[in-house]
């Protein structure tokens, strides 16, 4: 089975992680600009993370035959810097119509601030002058009101809740998020999201229609295969492989195909540029081979 | 190429209207009209980054006419340039090259915020914009890329190295291209910037490979300027 992880931090992440993605059959990745961990105290270093983003990310994903896209935003934590969130609000155009940007985002809320809302609107904004999809950020404290708030937001902006990913979802918020037209991402994560035995439930519960799995990977205690390992145990269970299929792979497609930058034939006919660049472009492993056969010997 | 008869962008908008369908080229003519008219700035970013939507990425395919007219501008061979890469380059040679700061400022910034195959294009464009010694500081800077295909973009096909770079970079690109295993052959001017820094550098990068059991690239020999491998590193 292939399968996409439609909201994972790679640029956190190491060739390993790349490795042992594609050797489970992930054969394409969206990273959400986000936060790095800390705040940033500059726009510069927005820019060299967005130019990161499109850059350097994609040629490494590259290499080992993984496809990658981002989405472009400011994050809700940020955005409670004022300053410096409007001069990321105008660093934005410059990277949001880029080959492989699929949306904007990942942005919503974090405190549920009143700041965090004035950036919401304003990037929401953006989206629908340009005809961009949204990827919603659920806050993980207060995160039932916090989703239903987020929804309404883009409501009133008139937003098609069908060109929106509604993301972080758990089971007190899928009803209303599916209720409404929205596509429910869910992150398998330990701890603070969610669990895949619970995964495995919901998709049981809701059916495949507009649910999607990703693991939000990143710096922190995570993991690059939950979407594979979430799938594997799907099965395991009983569910359909046809359901499971839409929930790993089909519906992130659908749902980011629609931004017209993101093909199945990118991944099944891969361009003679990248092809080419896929095992023997060496940089990143200056000079070695990007798969190690043998892990005792290094030459 | 600023003595050349005709100009850059006079080639690459006749090779893009032999292949693009008319309401594509239209766009682009449109985007480089309003470009010249000085059309606000985030609107030249936006074109410039909307390009590859528009035209996609197919290879040019040059004919051998069009690259002998290409090869009159100071041997430039634009052979792997590709579709969205002279949309973009069309886009550039748009910008009004006065006031100079201006001109610099705005094409630094798509260098800053540049996507992978922006870069390629950026790079590629180096030898077509008005006062090209002025870009070796960013030439220098696409050489360093650990990005192959930025690195060709800089060293492949391109009369700029031969052209404008000092004796140390030129080195450097010849080295690091055997490093990375990227062909010389496409290096234009291989035989006439030959140096003996470059020869003893070659040398001792040989036999640093041998020392470490790993093969010499036979295109090492080529650098040094044999013909054929003069003796194994085997």
């Amino acid at each position: 089975m292939k399968f996409i992880d439609p909201h994972i931090h790679m640029s956190a992440r190491t060739t390993d992680d790349y490795e042992a993605m594609a050797r489970a059959g992930v054969v394409a990745v969206i990273e959400p600009a986000f936060w790095v961990g800390q705040p940033r105290t500059r726009a510069a270093s927005f820019q060299d993370y967005f130019a990161s983003l499109v850059g350097w990310e994609r040629f490494r994903a590259a290499q080992f035959g993984v496809q990658h896209y981002c989405a472009i935003g400011l994050n809700a934590k940020e955005a409670n810097n004022d300053r410096l969130a409007a001069e990321v609000l105008e660093l934005l155009p410059l990277f949001l119509f880029k080959e492989r940007v699929v949306a904007v985002g990942e942005i919503g809320f974090d405190e549920i601030s009143a700041l965090e809302e004035k950036y919401f609107r304003a990037q929401l904004e953006l989206a629908r002058e340009h005809g961009m999809l949204v990827l919603i950020h659920t806050p993980h404290r207060d995160k039932k009101a916090g989703t239903l708030r987020s929804m309404e937001i883009c409501e009133e902006h008139g937003l098609a809740p069908s060109r929106v990913i509604v993301d972080h979802n758990n089971e007190e918020t899928v009803a209303e998020v599916l209720r409404r037209g929205y596509w429910a991402a869910f992150t398998i994560y330990p701890k603070t999201k969610m669990g895949n035995e619970r995964m495995v439930e919901v998709l049981r519960r809701y059916g495949p229609e507009r649910i999607i799995v990703d693991s939000s990977s990143d710096w922190g205690v995570s993991d690059p295969l939950a979407v594979p390992k979430t799938a594997t145990l799907m099965l395991e269970r009983g569910l359909p492989a046809a359901h499971v299929e839409a929930a790993c792979y089909g519906n992130a497609l659908a749902a980011y195909g629609q931004s017209g930058q993101m093909r199945a034939q990118d991944w099944s006919e891969p361009q003679p540029l990248d092809q080419s660049r896929l095992f023997e472009g060496n940089s990143v492993l200056r000079g070695q081979e990007p798969r190690i056969e043998d892990p005792r010997v290094i030459r | 190429m600023e003595n050349s008869e005709v100009a850059p962008a006079a080639l690459l908008s006749r090779w893009l209207r032999a292949r693009l369908d008319a309401a594509t080229m239209a766009w682009i003519e449109d985007n480089r009209a309003r470009v010249t008219a000085g059309a606000p700035e985030r609107d030249f970013y936006a074109a410039f980054g909307m390009a590859a939507r528009r035209v996609g990425a197919e290879p040019l395919r040059l004919g051998a006419e069009e690259l002998e007219a290409a090869a009159r501008l100071d041997g430039w061979r634009p052979e792997s340039w590709r579709r969205d890469e002279a949309a973009r380059a069309l886009l550039l040679l748009a910008l009004p090259s006065e006031p100079d700061g201006e001109f610099r400022r705005r094409v630094e910034r798509l260098f800053d915020c540049a996507d992978l195959r922006e870069s390629v294009a950026l790079y590629r464009a180096l030898p077509l914009l008005p006062r090209p010694g002025e870009w070796l500081g960013r030439a220098g800077e696409g050489l360093r890329s650990n990005i192959v295909d930025v690195f060709e973009a800089v060293a492949h096909h391109s009369p700029y190295p031969r052209r404008h770079f000092p004796q140390p970079l030129w080195n450097q690109m010849i080295l690091k291209a055997l490093f990375i295993g990227s062909p010389l052959d496409p290096i234009l001017g291989l035989d006439e910037r030959r140096n003996p820094t470059l020869g003893a550098m070659l040398e001792n990068y040989a036999a640093e490979r041998r020392a470490a059991g790993r093969p010499v690239p036979l295109e090492l020999w080529r650098a040094l300027g044999f013909e054929q491998p003069a003796r194994s590193g085997e």
